[in-house]
């Protein structure tokens, strides 16, 4: 029999991971001498009692979604995708030649476009490790890695060297054409006399990310090749056998995972700064895999540790603006979180499990 | 390129070689001993921190290293914590070691000197001095060997030279000791380790420690010899360049040594002609930051030679029959 | 040594260990002479292992004392089993494969923290060693490149090195030949002679009768018996070991052999060492009959399997109802050939056959996921999986008929029956069945075997591997029988006996080398005498 029953280990144990994470962030913040409480209010105050703090949290947590679905798909075929930050970073470039390139006609159709050019770049980006993984078997996480780097270093080459426009300073490419902007929340939401969410980045990308989060529950639920790809994750000698190519399942999984990760660029790239821009990523390609493990690889606890890593994000902004408290505080909280659900989960699992089997031994 | 050029480049590749090879060498214990290690980059980034500060605090830049080093200690204790004691995956490990510390050395340092998340310029006794060798003066201008002698082989800090002596230190310890074969082999198959009677547990936590003190010198190098002080991501993915360099070594070190040098040369010609003009095509400095990495994927590809990681790698050591 | 007689060497009172709900050892109490051979016996699962294990400190027992030649002996881990002269050899070797022979021997055992004096000396007294007992290994080779009878070696000569006067060997005959078996069993003997005490684990009655002195037979958990190897017979234990009087053999009907199904020739397989698995096989198997492969594990039985199964490339042909099946690339896996109507129950249903994880019913479709039968769009019908499951697992009889529980939630025997629940009702032309019955109860093992002959009787072609010569005997219509990647022989099972299949296993054909024969003839000898017995 399970030793726990299944909601202690959906729910119980993210949530105590959460608050073991948020027990020692405060005391970091106590140790800096400022108040947790005071913080924890000014973090709600900042981005969740206005629209505008609304607006910021959804477009982080827009990014968040897509590197989280990326990470839970391939951890679902029991690869681990770090380099959704590379994939995104890649990603960028596809946006980017989307964008600057094809005369769109409007903003919809450019919107189909960019989400199709940063997917094939991000998967693109995925491809050569995934072969490699089943092809060579060459340890994916450390490529993976490698390809993040090599990324950067492409990246910086491509606008500094290819799409800087002549006589600009700024390692970016041209503003995108205007027919490319994506109406904001402010645009969608805003009547004339009560104007919402008010110079906040959330854009409609917010909603591919919520349809990408459906879609990935039937992926993996619902079709064959979820199920395969969830059958060679638990066992590849029992995929061999039902005659699963381990070959294929590795190398479409990381294709969708680099999918998922390059489609936070259109957010960030066409939604937010309407150009391409060094480190547009900004490290949410690792948010990531803190958002998929807290979410437990399902779509739905997914969405919400992506608004729960946009609010922190949003939070740490307003931190860094009022207080002392730097905004890496958020990366403390964040490495905490994955340390929690991730590398420690058996510290916080044991004990529960202990509980649970004494008090069915108390049943009985 | 003149003869002196060529030294000077060559120095810079020593000095750049030096935090890549101890992180590497780290690796090499950890990984040696069936404990993957991503975390080196955090690593030493929390030496770099903590050895500037308590450098600049003390005026002493030996209370800086051992500050260094126990930083790095305490993040390879939560690695080992994790990976040994509660079987987690070391690879997530890694990763949150790697933010954490990236997160703590900015918070700590806004805390301490509110300088934007670095520390004050360290002088004096607060740094590592280069060291000139004996006799490197009066026979600097002994024709070519002279040279060589004082420009390239002296005038490092003691840690360039212990990084280098650790080399033959280490491969000694590895395949002359009994604390190497028994290292190796926890690596390689924990169970006849535990078979023999040997702790899987005590080996792995000794190999995670060495890994710690390792690492921590390398970031201690970085914040007080190569540089003067800590700023913020000082380590610039040099802990994963070291991780690729340890594939590239296939995990033996002399092996580690000529690619720690080689990825040093990378970063020393970077460093200095940007953009190097071939001519007919120019290439890139970008090309040369990504060369490390471009290279780790070709030898990880199986392309040229092998490198078979230690077979227990990765995975933690349940006893079964 | 006669003071040593006095006392017994190893002595258990009262051991009980639980690992969760489960009793593994309760209450077991034995005391084993010095310089004698102890046998302990029984089925899998019996907790014989675990009852080893804690003597040589991999688990703690929850009660009990352990009393080695007569002191009250701690071991909380195998430095201390190893320091009161235990040695253990398990059935899975505990070898570092890229070292060598020596680095193994004194790994644990150095003399001193340089290892230069510690192989020197190692070098010396494994020659000794190698002089008293017969242990002949080249001490620089590396394991990797050893067969598995020197692996074994190297295994008893690091207990020796040791100065292990207790040796403790788990199911050593597993993995070796006939003859591999023999010359381990002279070893043991040779080891008895220089007076040391050894505890052989196995559940083959044929070894427990042909070199212990003394037996005990374990029960789920429990110590049923010890008594005197001379004073027992082979049937006497197998009743004591399952409790019940045994019915090995399965009521069937004559066959009535139909056309050919399944035809394959010059089959080859090489891995990816090089080494040549399967060297030219041939056979074929008629509608409405059991092909029974015997052979001891290791021989090609696996990997003939993997290749008509579709997990592992070959060269040759398969011809499938007179239809030629590709061996290599895209049509050469799994899918494809249940596509052909060829079924498959492999040898391990925890690796391949289920996926643990998964609940029954996920299971009941896997390798037919694809079957459009079971789609509604682009999405797979789960409701009218799991109503069809429920409908299966009622059907075979599955315990507890919860479809949405994870498979590792079953036991042996209700795990092989949802693989069989799978594979036989997709009414397929071929059924590949490997180890049906392996750790599984006697219960389900008669409801198992039943399924195959009525899927025989209904006219299908059935290729059962199996390294129990009894079930092959019982359930085959024809036997060939596999050594070394070959087929030896094919024999009727009316007209041949285990004398003549375990001949053949062993790779003798026509003019058996005669002290092999005369060795083979003693074991087998015992077995008939067991057969008989459990008639």
């Amino acid at each position: 029999m399970n030793k726990m029953p299944q909601w202690a280990d959906v729910v119980l144990i993210p949530l105590i991971s959460l608050l073991l994470a948020a027990i020692l962030s405060a005391l970091v913040i106590l140790a800096i001498g400022e108040n947790p409480w005071a913080a924890f209010k000014l973090m709600v105050d900042g981005a969740l009692m206005r629209s505008a703090g609304w607006g910021y949290t959804l477009y982080y947590a827009t990014n968040f979604m897509f590197t989280g679905l990326a990470v839970a798909v391939a951890f679902h075929a029991r690869i681990f995708n770090i380099g959704g930050e590379g994939q995104a970073m890649f990603a960028g470039l596809g946006v980017a030649y989307v964008c600057l390139f094809i005369p769109w006609p409007h903003w919809s159709l450019a919107l189909i476009g960019a989400s199709v050019g940063a997917a094939v770049f991000g998967a693109l980006w995925a491809l050569i490790p995934a072969y490699l993984q089943a092809k060579r078997g060459s340890h994916i996480v450390i490529t993976t890695i490698m390809f993040n780097f090599i990324a950067a270093a492409l990246l910086n080459y491509m606008l500094v060297n290819v799409l800087r426009p002549p006589r600009s300073m700024d390692p970016a490419t041209a503003t995108f054409p205007e027919a490319t902007h994506l109406p904001s929340f402010r645009d969608m939401f805003s009547t004339a006399d009560n104007i919402m969410f008010r110079g906040a980045p959330a854009n409609v990308t917010f909603f591919i990310a919520l349809a990408a989060c459906v879609l990935v529950w039937y992926l993996i639920w619902r079709t064959r090749l979820g199920y395969e790809i969830r059958a060679f994750g638990f066992s590849e000698s029992g995929a061999k056998y039902a005659g699963i190519s381990p070959v294929r399942i590795t190398i479409i999984a990381m294709l969708i995972s680099g999918a998922l990760a390059g489609l936070m660029s259109v957010n960030t790239t066409m939604g937010e700064s309407e150009r391409l821009v060094l480190n547009s990523t900004e490290g949410a390609g690792f948010i990531g895999i803190a958002v998929a493990l807290m979410g437990r690889n399902h779509p739905f606890g997914v969405f919400l540790a992506a608004i729960l890593f946009g609010f922190l994000y949003q939070g740490g902004a307003e931190l860094a603006l009022w207080t002392n408290i730097p905004r890496e505080l958020i990366v403390v909280i964040q490495a905490l979180v994955i340390l929690f659900t991730g590398a420690l989960d058996n510290m916080v699992r044991m004990p529960l499990e202990k509980l649970f089997l004494s008090m069915r031994k108390g049943d009985a | 390129m003149d003869f002196m050029t060529l030294l000077q480049v060559l120095d810079s590749t020593v000095r750049l070689a030096t935090p890549l090879l101890l992180a590497c060498l780290a690796g090499l214990y950890s990984e040696r001993a069936g404990i993957f290690d991503i975390g080196l980059e955090g690593k030493m980034l929390a030496a770099a921190f903590f050895s500037a500060a308590v450098a600049y605090m003390s005026g002493s830049v030996w209370l800086g290293l051992l500050a260094g080093i126990g930083a790095s200690v305490v993040l390879s204790i939560l690695h080992g914590l994790a990976s040994i004691t509660f079987r987690g995956n070391q690879l997530i490990s890694g990763v949150a070691i790697n933010f954490l510390a990236a997160g703590m050395t900015v918070l700590v340092a806004q805390s301490w000197f509110a300088q934007g998340g670095r520390t004050p310029s360290l002088t004096g006794a607060a740094r590592f001095d280069p060291i000139t060798l004996p006799l490197a003066e009066t026979l600097q201008n002994v024709p070519i060997l002279g040279p060589i002698y004082h420009e390239l082989i002296s005038g490092h800090s003691i840690l360039v030279y212990l990084a280098f002596l650790m080399v033959p230190g280490t491969w000694w310890l590895l395949y002359r000791t009994r604390f190497g074969l028994r290292l190796r082999a926890v690596g390689e198959n924990p169970a006849a380790v535990d078979t023999a009677g040997v702790s899987v547990v005590a080996l792995r936590y000794a190999a995670v420690l060495i890994c710690g003190v390792l690492c921590g010198i390398a970031g201690a190098y970085l914040a007080t010899a190569l540089q003067a002080g800590f700023v913020k991501d000082m380590t610039a993915g040099r802990g994963f360049i070291a991780l690729a360099a340890l594939i590239f070594a296939k995990w033996r070190p002399w092996y580690a040594l000529s690619a720690c040098l080689l990825f040093g040369l990378l970063q020393a010609v970077a460093l200095r002609y940007q953009n190097i003009d071939l001519g007919s095509f120019v290439i890139p400095v970008q090309v040369m930051d990504a060369l490390p990495y471009i290279l780790t994927v070709v030898i990880l590809a199986g392309f040229v030679g092998r490198a078979i990681p230690p077979r227990a790698g990765g995975e933690p050591y349940v006893k079964e029959r | 040594m006669t003071t040593m007689t006095t006392a017994p060497a190893i002595q258990l009172k009262g051991i009980s260990k639980a690992f969760g709900p489960v009793q593994a050892n309760k209450d077991i109490s034995i005391s084993v002479q010095p310089g004698t051979i102890h046998g302990i016996i029984g089925e899998n699962g019996a907790g014989k292992s675990t009852l080893m294990s804690i003597l040589y400190g991999f688990y703690k027992a929850d009660k009990g004392e352990i009393w080695i030649k007569g002191q009250h002996t701690q071991i909380p881990d195998s430095q201390a089993a190893i320091a009161a002269g235990i040695g253990m050899v398990f059935q899975h070797f505990k070898l570092v494969e890229n070292f060598t022979v020596l680095e193994n021997i004194i790994l644990g055992a150095e003399d001193g923290a340089l290892l230069r004096p510690s192989i020197a000396k190692a070098r010396k007294e494994l020659q000794h060693l190698a002089e008293e007992y017969g242990l002949n290994v080249d001490p620089d080779t590396l394991i990797e490149n050893l067969s598995v009878g020197h692996q074994q070696r190297v295994e008893i000569l690091k207990a020796l090195y040791r100065q292990a006067d207790i040796l403790i060997l788990d199911e050593p005959t597993g993995v070796l030949t006939p003859a591999e078996a023999d010359q381990l069993f002279r070893i043991l003997a040779r080891l008895k002679e220089e007076g040391k005490t050894i505890i052989l684990i196995t559940h083959k009655l044929r070894e427990i009768m042909d070199i212990t002195d003394t037996v005990s037979v374990m029960r789920r958990g429990e110590m049923t018996a010890t008594v005197k190897t001379s004073q027992t017979s082979p049937e006497e234990l197998a009743e004591l070991m399952v409790g019940r009087k045994v019915l090995l053999r399965v009521d069937k009907k004559p066959a009535t052999p139909g056309d050919v199904v399944l035809e394959v020739e010059n089959l080859q397989v090489i891995d990816e060492k090089g080494v040549e698995r399967l060297k030219g096989i041939g056979l074929s198997v008629r509608a409405g009959e059991i092909l029974g492969i015997a052979g001891v594990a290791g021989n090609g039985q696996s990997e003939l399997l993997e290749v008509l199964g579709g997990i592992c490339d070959a060269t040759g042909t398969i011809r499938m109802n007179g239809t030629e099946l590709p061996l290599t690339g895209k049509g050469a896996h799994g899918q494809s050939r249940r596509a052909a109507g060829i079924a498959h129950v492999p040898e391990d249903r925890q690796r391949e056959g289920l996926i643990m994880d998964y609940s029954a019913w996920e299971n009941t479709v896997f390798g037919y996921h694809r079957d459009p039968a079971i789609q509604k769009g682009f999405l797979m019908d789960n409701a009218a999986i799991q109503e069809e499951a429920q409908a299966k697992m009622d059907r075979f009889d599955v315990r507890p008929p919860h479809p949405k529980l994870a498979a590792k939630n079953f036991s042996g025997g209700n795990q092989q029956k949802i693989v069989l629940a799978r594979e036989i009702e997709r009414n397929p032309d071929l059924l590949l069945i490997g180890q049906p019955t392996r750790g599984v109860d006697i219960g389900a093992i008669e409801f198992i075997h039943q399924q195959i002959v009525n899927l025989r009787d209904q006219g299908k072609a059935i290729l059962l591997v199996s390294v129990e010569l009894d079930e092959i005997l019982s359930l085959s219509d024809r036997i060939a029988v596999m050594f070394d990647g070959q087929i030896m022989g094919e024999r009727m099972p009316d007209q041949t006996d285990e004398k003549e299949l375990g001949l053949l296993m062993a790779g003798v054909v026509q003019t058996p080398d005669a002290s092999l024969e005369k060795v083979v003839d003693q074991q087998f000898a015992l077995q008939e005498e067991e057969r008989e017995g459990t008639r």
